[in-house]
């Protein structure tokens, strides 16, 4: 019948892990939208119970071989917080530094790598690297980059081996960034490039009224440290989250889905940064998102790539801050004393809002243990975006329209892997 | 034997061994299997490097030396044990052997990512060694073991007769 239509993805490439989408069209009303994640249950959060606090950064670093800081960060400043020990000086920015190294091997893969050939017509980066070797390139120099500082700092660019609870096993001697430092100003100029480069791309007329989830610092662009905001009134302190936020069970899906108790669907990740942490950027990277015609809140998804970029050139400017500011300490950490406690931490994942809790006993052993990564809470929100979407763009062939499907799904960087936690599109059109 | 990241392009040899996958998901231990034993007969101007596949950061070996060889577990239903062999110089390389992950790039893609922007290695040649049990856990299937003794001996031999042309 006209108007019924199912499209199928199978499996949605250039996303991380296994999933699929489902889109049923029904006399051209979209009638179900499912996000599915059938990669396995992993079970990280059994996995802890019975270890030791101190092996929790580690363990949790394994959930994701792109963004292991951000476990290791939410897990050590949840320790930190259970233990009453403060972290500060030296051991805190090279804890920014190692941060901003992620983000910018995370950011520069996904502009590049994974989303920028959905917005140039292209299968996938290598094609894209026939037409456009210079922007490709750049990508590939910029990761490295972020790789790079995540190996000096971290011991390796793929999960870390240095980060432990109240700081490092070892710090880094101020020599060790010298070579880097010219290599980081190089970036921060790609970074700036980069942001010319996707702000030419055509980006569909696509808004939402979202709530915005992120961290918010009295001072500085949010890492992992913060009050949890939203543009809809949410001020918490990082131990109140689960005052707030619950998760639930979705029949069609390994990863829990996140909702906020009072309104349901959130939204986290660079937009969301952003558009509640605009003031706390550089003025290079507000003069670079000015110049891409963004304002100081983005509520069109797929910009999500200029986003990406504009946070690109903050990352590299703190990594150039904290650098020239760098005195090696005298100790590379402060000494835990395990109590028996409940600990809390929450840090920005380049996905978004990462939250760990763990329950320990006296001796630091963990008890149990709570993991929310960003993906898992971006699921509901990825379904509302493609219920909207869908109905929008009806007139659009089957190909096309699984086309723009996929990348509103990559608007979202999900990181399913994490979240489980890939993907197969099916659009139903009956 | 350094892990993959650690480039070192002072150390620029003759040929790059680069064993690629993850010990600990079984046959997946192949490519680093045959890395490790290769290293052991300390060839001259031979290079070994284990590395988990990630394929912006394979890419970026392939500069530092003019014989690249890749070797890694392959899944294309073919029987346990198979040894495939790609002269990358010459012809593309099948995704679908070295499905890897499909957010970050596979040998694969690394391989064709390099070509398209003209950086692949003077020659570039990869074995794939058919695996049949990437399930968690250390040790490699019998068959995969077999050919670990193959692909060590063929490597072994191309080397050799590139030290000798090189030589003379």
């Amino acid at each position: 019948m006209k108007g019924n239509r199912l499209i199928k993805v199978d499996y949605l490439a250039r996303v991380e892990g296994e999933g699929s989408l489902y889109v049923k069209i029904k006399d051209n009303k979209v009638e179900d939208v499912k996000f599915k994640i059938f990669e396995p249950p992993r079970f990280f959060e059994a996995f802890l119970r019975g270890r030791e606090y101190k092996e929790a950064p580690d363990i949790s670093a394994r959930i994701c071989g792109i963004c292991p800081i951000a476990y290791q960060m939410s897990a050590v400043t949840a320790m930190e917080q259970a233990f009453g020990m403060k972290v500060d000086g030296q051991l805190r920015a090279l804890r920014r530094l190692i941060y901003c190294g992620e983000w910018i091997e995370s950011h520069a893969l996904h502009v590049y790598m994974l989303h920028a050939p959905d917005f140039l017509g292209y299968e996938d980066a290598i094609q894209l690297a026939k037409d456009y070797p210079d922007a490709v390139q750049r990508g590939l120099r910029l990761k490295k980059v972020g790789n790079d500082l995540m190996t000096i700092v971290g011991g390796r660019e793929i999960h870390p081996i240095n980060v432990r609870v109240g700081g490092f096993y070892k710090t880094p001697d101020k020599a060790k960034f010298k070579a880097i430092t010219e290599e980081l100003k190089w970036a921060r100029d790609a970074a700036v490039e980069t942001v010319k480069f996707v702000a030419t791309l055509k980006f569909p007329d696509f808004e939402r009224d979202y709530e915005f989830v992120a961290l918010r610092h009295p001072s500085e662009y949010p890492l992992f440290e913060g009050h949890l905001v939203s543009n809809k009134g949410l001020d918490i302190e990082i131990k109140d989250y689960e005052q707030h936020f619950a998760e639930e069970h979705a029949k069609h899906s390994h990863a829990l889905h996140s909702v906020l108790k009072a309104r349901g669907a959130y939204f986290v990740g660079p937009l969301a940064r952003y558009s509640l942490n605009y003031d706390r950027l550089t003025p290079l990277a507000q003069k670079c998102a000015k110049e891409a015609g963004l304002g100081k809140t983005c509520n069109n998804p797929f910009k999500s790539i200029i986003v990406r970029s504009v946070e690109t050139v903050w990352a590299c400017e703190e990594a150039l801050r904290i650098i020239k500011e760098y005195e090696r300490p005298d100790k590379p950490y402060v000494e835990a004393n395990p109590r028996a406690a409940v600990g809390c931490g929450c840090s920005e994942a380049p996905r978004g809002i990462c939250y760990h809790r763990y329950r320990l006993d006296d001796k630091g052993i963990i008890l149990d243990a709570k993991i929310v990564p960003p993906t898992s809470q971006n699921q509901k929100t990825i379904e509302a975006d493609l219920a909207e979407f869908v109905p929008q763009h009806l007139k659009l062939s089957d190909e096309k329209l699984t086309w723009q499907c996929e990348q509103a799904v990559r608007n979202y960087d999900p990181c399913i892997s994490c979240a489980t936690h890939f993907l197969k599109l099916h659009i139903e059109r009956e | 034997m350094p892990e993959g990241g650690e480039s070192d392009v002072n150390k620029r040899s003759l040929a790059l061994i680069i064993g690629v996958g993850n010990e600990y998901r079984r046959d997946d231990g192949a490519g680093p299997e045959v890395a490790r034993r290769i290293d052991k007969l300390n060839l001259p101007q031979v290079r070994v490097l284990l590395h988990s596949g990630e394929g912006a950061s394979l890419l970026e070996h392939f500069h530092e030396a003019d014989l690249v060889i890749i070797i890694d577990a392959a899944q294309s239903e073919s029987s346990p044990g198979a040894v495939h062999f790609f002269d990358a110089g010459n012809s593309p390389i099948p995704s679908a052997f070295f499905n890897y992950s499909t957010h970050a790039f596979s040998v694969a893609e690394a391989v064709e990512l390099g070509r398209a922007l003209g950086k692949l290695p003077t020659r570039l040649l990869v074995y794939g060694i058919e695996g049949t049990d990437f399930s968690a856990g250390i040790g490699l299937t019998e068959a995969v073991q077999v050919s670990v003794d193959t692909v060590v001996e063929r490597i072994t031999n191309d080397l050799k007769q590139m030290g000798s042309s090189h030589c003379s």
